[in-house]
């Protein structure tokens, strides 16, 4: 295991290096694409990293490949588990998985879930898998979903039935719900008016506490100012910069 | 006949002849019989279990009997008292057909007491008087395969019984519990024999069933049609499939009697009168006629011991019920 | 812990010869063998399942999907191959008897076609009812009442229970058949085409109650499908088979969104 470690000397929660993803497109002549090309940086316990960058720049591309929802060509993402430290690139599908149902959360920007299951069930599903009571699950979901604000109407009715803005909310506490150690979140709030999206992210913090390691792409200039810790910016598939919230580029 | 080919045709056409003379004894050929028995003692080792056999042509159409009687000549000896009962009644034309034919070519005494009979030929009944270790009751099957209530094909039902497969009968049982509350099977109640072939008992009433269990004689089943040949030896343990909580039951006559002898434990039908008027009367006529003469005569008086469970009504449950009922669902 | 470990898995049909194998798959566009004409449904098809893990098999029609779902469910036999199931050993090489009582007691099957999966002149409980009979229940009301359980569990009118499984909608028989595959709490399910033939409203929700029993459960499963998108809402790890063959296998996701087969990448590519 590689011993990289932040400016406190500590382990951090994730620490990516050397990150490709290179796409070959069969479809097209073999043609080769390039998603992200040598990244590296590290998020520490409770740190809020985001990640800026224009369309198309790779961002989630980064985060697919965090989640191994894309399969990295090169490097490392080593993602401390509190008792021994796992590459998310190389190791078996089988610890991914099972990650996936505990540390790792990933929030993406559109809700896919099986038609017809009400927005409450939707929400307690993961946390019903981890161990949780029928009602108990519930009773967090609903607790949530107010939080953002969701009309209690809804919360017994199908997701595909509702605006963007609630099927995003639906999704957004889906992904928070079982508190995940590192969580992913890709443009969770791009369809939510203002003063829901406040919501969001109030709840962001207060649910999670300080522990969750977050790395986010966010489009709003002010949100990232908000809410991150640090900033990365890609363009073109690179890192191009990483600077702290409110200050200067480094 | 004898061992020697006729040499012409007058003495194939002896107008002389009659009885024994021209045939074999006991009609069957010397190979047919021992044919038979081959089977009959293959089918005695594997209780429960059919085994195929060359059924013969015989004298009456398929259907009528066919295999009861070439497995009953095929036991039968100079010494042998026959007895042939069809559904409980030994006058029938069937019943003193067979009879005849067992008389007149096999030399045997023949009867309608049970008690008196080594060998007997019944179809739909097993009498209702306690047979004994000397005794055989050769039944004539129409249906050999239980299973075939179930499917049709014979094929997949042999391997069913090679796997001791049944769980489609019990389907079968599932439902028809479903559908009436209770078991819906009169006649060939299917019976687990040894715990491992399910058999077809021929059509005898459900009453008869719990007399296959452990009885002191040898049951032989034969079908001519089919060419199939089973058996429950001595001792042997018959189960009527049945839900633990749904106990097989035998019929039951409410408060009738017999209106000939009065017997209120006997397997009764309604028969009408010629004055046009339904009344119930013992199905053996034999026994009834027992019963008649001496009201007090029991299924067990000709033996010693008198504690042989044989069906229903031999003092344990009067009301002819087995088990303990079952529940309403 | 793993529960069913396939390795190996071959179905030829026709006389076969050693030119079978190495003359058919992917890379010859071709499943039958142009030296004894031999059709090589599926070949060399290995993975494994564990509690509680659902694996998805897509690929076309003739891919060799069916074919290997016919194996695990003991329908077919294999041309070579071992599939271990925990505690039992190869059961493709157990005798019949024994078959028999792996499949009546440690695998539920839901068929594509209704025919093979219910007997429609039975009632749909006497369908459940017929599981748990295999199986040696022997008491009427304790079947009645696992039988009426299971009813609620895959949301079939309990008050149907009685009625012709012919008189069943596709959606309930599909049910029915769910229920009787988890009637003795197997450890291995294998759908078969789950959805087809379903409404698209009826499909969701056959999915959802199925999802919901499995992870309760905590059962393995094969869902073999043609359609992406049934595998992608219940697999965990999906293979994807052509001419018999798997091109690739990996994380449902990683395979949608990032195929590396160029024939997995057409097949996303075709999605509407």
């Amino acid at each position: 295991m590689s011993t990289s470690t932040n400016s406190d000397g500590e382990q951090p929660r994730l620490a990516v290096t050397d990150l490709s993803k290179r796409f070959q497109m069969h479809v097209v002549d073999g043609r080769e694409v390039v998603g992200l090309d040598s990244v590296e940086f590290d998020v520490a316990a409770g740190e809020f990293l985001a990640v800026v960058g224009e369309s198309g720049s790779g961002k989630s591309s980064l985060l697919k490949c965090l989640h191994r929802t894309y399969e990295p060509t090169d490097g490392t993402i080593e993602y401390d588990t509190g008792d021994s430290v796992v590459d998310l690139a190389t190791c078996n599908e089988r610890t991914i998985l099972s990650l996936r149902g505990t540390d790792v959360g990933y929030v993406s920007q559109f809700l896919r879930e099986i038609p017809r299951v009400p927005a409450v069930d939707v929400v307690a599903r993961p946390l019903r898998e981890s161990g949780s009571s029928p009602e108990q699950a519930r009773e967090t979901a609903r607790g949530l979903l107010e939080r953002l604000q969701l009309p209690r109407e809804l919360f017994d009715a199908y997701p595909a039935t509702f605006s963007g803005g609630e099927r995003q909310r639906v999704n957004f506490a889906r992904g928070i719900a079982p508190r995940p150690r590192l969580l992913l979140l890709d443009e969770p709030t791009s369809a939510l008016d203002p003063e829901t999206r406040e919501h969001a992210l109030k709840l962001l913090r207060d649910y999670l506490g300080d522990d969750t390691a977050v790395v986010g792409v966010f489009h709003n200039h002010d949100v990232v100012e908000r809410v991150a810790d640090r900033v990365l910016t890609i363009d073109d598939a690179r890192v191009v910069d990483v600077r702290p919230t409110g200050g200067e580029s480094t | 006949m004898t061992d020697a080919e006729p040499e012409s045709l007058e003495e194939l056409h002896d107008p002389s002849s009659e009885g024994l003379e021209g045939y074999n004894y006991a009609y069957l050929d010397e190979h047919t019989k021992r044919e038979v028995r081959r089977a009959t003692l293959k089918a005695i080792s594997i209780p429960g279990h059919q085994v195929p056999y060359a059924s013969r042509a015989m004298p009456l159409a398929r259907g009528w009997g066919t295999g009861g009687i070439q497995a009953s000549l095929s036991l039968l000896g100079p010494d042998d008292v026959f007895k042939v009962i069809d559904q409980g009644s030994d006058a029938s034309v069937n019943a003193a057909n067979i009879r005849r034919l067992a008389e007149t070519t096999a030399d045997i005494e023949t009867t309608t007491d049970t008690t008196a009979a080594s060998v007997i030929q019944t179809r739909h009944r097993i009498p209702e008087e306690v047979l004994t270790d000397d005794q055989i009751l050769v039944l004539q099957v129409p249906v050999t395969d239980a299973l075939r209530r179930v499917d049709g094909s014979d094929d997949r039902n042999r391997t069913r019984h090679a796997h001791a497969d049944y769980s489609k009968m019990w389907v079968a049982l599932y439902e028809s519990v479903v559908q009436w509350g209770e078991v819906d099977i009169g006649a060939r109640y299917p019976v687990m024999v040894e715990g491992r072939y399910l058999m077809d008992p021929s059509p005898i009433p459900r009453w008869d069933v719990p007399k296959l269990h452990d009885a002191d004689n040898l049951f032989v089943f034969a079908a001519g049609r089919e060419a199939r040949i089973y058996a429950i030896p001595p001792h042997t343990d018959v189960e009527p499939l049945a839900f633990e909580d749904r106990s097989f039951r035998v019929e039951h006559f409410d408060e009738e009697a017999c209106d000939a002898c009065g017997s209120t434990d006997t397997f009764l039908t309604e028969v009408e009168g010629e004055d046009g008027e339904r009344r119930f009367a013992c199905n053996d006529t034999s026994f009834c006629e027992k019963r008649q003469r001496n009201s007090d005569c029991a299924k067990d008086d000709h033996l010693e011991r008198s504690d042989i469970a044989w069906g229903p009504g031999t003092g344990i449950d009067p009301n002819g019920f087995v088990g303990d009922g079952g529940e309403d669902i | 812990m793993t529960f069913l470990d396939a390795d190996g898995l071959t179905k030829v049909y026709g006389e076969g010869c050693s030119a079978c194998l190495a003359t058919t798959g992917p890379e010859y566009d071709r499943n039958r063998c142009p030296e004894c004409d031999s059709v090589v449904a599926c070949a060399d098809v290995s993975f494994e399942v564990r509690d509680g893990e659902v694996l998805g098999i897509v690929g076309e029609s003739g891919s060799g999907k069916s074919s290997v779902a016919e194996i695990l469910a003991l329908d077919a036999d294999a041309t070579a191959g071992t599939a271990t199931i925990r505690g039992h050993g190869d059961v493709l090489d157990a005798d019949y008897q024994r078959r028999r009582e792996i499949r009546d007691e440690h695998l539920g099957m839901v068929h594509q076609h209704v025919h093979d999966g219910l007997n429609l002149s039975f009632t749909g409980g006497g369908n459940v009812a017929e599981k748990l009979l295999s199986a040696g229940w022997r008491h009427y009301g304790d079947i009645r009442s696992r039988v009426r359980g299971l009813f609620e569990e895959t949301e079939v009118p309990v008050d149907r229970m009685d009625d012709s499984a012919e008189t069943y909608s596709g959606g309930m028989q599909r049910r029915v058949q769910i229920a009787k595959a988890i009637a003795n709490d197997p450890g291995l399910v294998v759908l078969d085409e789950p959805t087809t033939g379903l409404d698209v409203s009826v499909q969701a929700r056959v999915l959802d109650t199925f999802r919901r029993l499995q992870r309760e459960q905590d059962v393995a499963t094969v869902v073999v499908s043609h359609d992406l998108s049934v595998v992608r809402l219940l697999a965990d790890r999906v293979l994807v088979m052509r001419q018999g063959r798997i091109v690739e296998a990996g994380l449902t996701d990683r395979v949608m969104e990032d195929p590396h087969h160029e024939y997995t990448q057409t097949l996303i590519n075709s999605i509407i």
